[in-house]
């Protein structure tokens, strides 16, 4: 394996474009999900998109944010260039819901909010609790990480070139902004 | 934001190399020879360790206090000693008026100016308690990772290399590439595939 300092910075790229990939899939694909995750119910963007833009030495850098914020600007930004580095995502198992944000850069997860778990009555309910917040931390996280091992197999597939990224354009440019 | 937090981040690690066997002993005593030590009377300015996550601030590994279910759980504590630079500023100017008015002279060497500026730092840090931060850790031995209940940088590094000394194994950040090559059951082939990628443009 690659010095793991050269493989982040040399790869960061398959972040962004995960999570490019993924707000085309919200939008467009969405049977995508039923394949990756049956249980799922609900994937959405959340309250905050970020996008940067390197032209030349330059970085310009774009933050969507607000609840019901449209995403009109990131799709302009993505036709100049940008890549999708930051993604809040709202998921929903049954009628349970989880809030992140996944930074495509190292995949560091922030923010991430899981379904109430019971109130801690007892120094002793701390055990329980914790198997049952790390239980719910890890739906989320095991999300995220099949929604990737997809991604990374269709990325190495000939469907890449030949599917995937001329829909991703047509996408990019044809939807209305 | 800790593990019970409402809210947490998580940074991913995935394991690699064995632990020592016994492993449960050799955790327990990587994690007490590591754990943290109070600086609050020395002159240190910075101290990292390991510390109990229920307790943090009497830290404890006797039996399996550390384990939870088929978990370990335990925290990364960070003591620093910060002192506003306003008080170094004002403490250095006392003494080198001290020194000058004693030697006589009208100016202090760059030299023993550093010296002076060391002294007061060591003096003002056996007078300034340390400030804990404690990060919250929880490592699945059979699964091989850990995950870390923070993003901060300066945390992670110091847990990478604290785990590292404690207990003779790295820990590898899982990113695309690294979830790629360790954990998406990839062939040789098709990781020999993902190290050739380059960036696809989506601009027409």
């Amino acid at each position: 394996m690659l010095d793991v300092a050269v493989a982040y910075n040399r790869y960061k790229f398959l972040g962004f474009e995960f999570l490019t990939w993924l707000w085309y899939s919200i939008e467009e694909n969405r049977e995508v999900f039923k394949t990756v995750e049956p249980e799922l119910t609900v994937l959405e963007i959340g309250n905050r998109l970020v996008l940067e833009n390197r032209v030349q030495d330059a970085l310009e850098s774009i933050t969507i944010k607000g609840d019901d914020a449209g995403l009109e600007e990131g799709l302009i930004a993505l036709r100049k260039g940008a890549v999708v580095t930051e993604m809040n995502l709202i998921c929903k198992f049954e009628d349970s819901e989880w809030r992140l944000t996944l930074k495509g850069e190292s995949f560091d997860i922030a923010g991430l909010k899981t379904p109430e778990s019971g109130p801690l009555e007892t120094s002793e309910d701390i055990e329980g609790r914790l198997l049952e917040k790390v239980f719910l931390d890890e739906k989320a996280i095991e999300l995220v990480d099949k929604l990737y091992r997809y991604f990374i197999r269709l990325r190495i597939s000939n469907d890449w070139n030949e599917t995937v990224v001329p829909r991703l354009r047509k996408w990019i440019y044809e939807k209305e902004s | 934001m800790g593990l019970l937090s409402s809210t947490v981040s998580v940074t991913r690690y995935r394991v690699e190399g064995e632990i020592e066997a016994p492993v449960m002993e050799t955790i327990t005593a990587g994690l007490k020879k590591n754990a943290i030590s109070e600086i609050d009377d020395e002159d240190s300015d910075k101290s990292v360790g390991w510390t109990s996550f229920e307790t943090p601030f009497t830290p404890s590994f006797d039996g399996d206090s550390f384990v939870i279910g088929p978990y370990l759980v335990f925290s990364l504590r960070i003591d620093k000693k910060t002192i506003p630079s306003k008080i170094i500023k004002k403490h250095f100017s006392m003494e080198v008026a001290k020194r000058l008015a004693e030697t006589g002279r009208d100016h202090l060497s760059k030299k023993e100016k550093q010296e002076i500026k060391d002294h007061v730092i060591q003096v003002l840090s056996l007078r300034i308690p340390a400030t804990p931060n404690v990060y919250d850790l929880l490592w699945s031995v059979e699964n091989g990772w850990v995950w870390m209940f923070s993003n901060q940088k300066a945390a992670n590094e110091e847990l990478e290399t604290l785990f590292a000394r404690s207990f003779k194994a790295t820990l590898i950040r899982l990113f695309p590439y690294t979830i790629a090559e360790l954990t998406a059951d990839l062939s040789p082939e098709d990781r020999d595939v993902v190290a050739k990628l380059t960036p696809t443009r989506f601009m027409e």
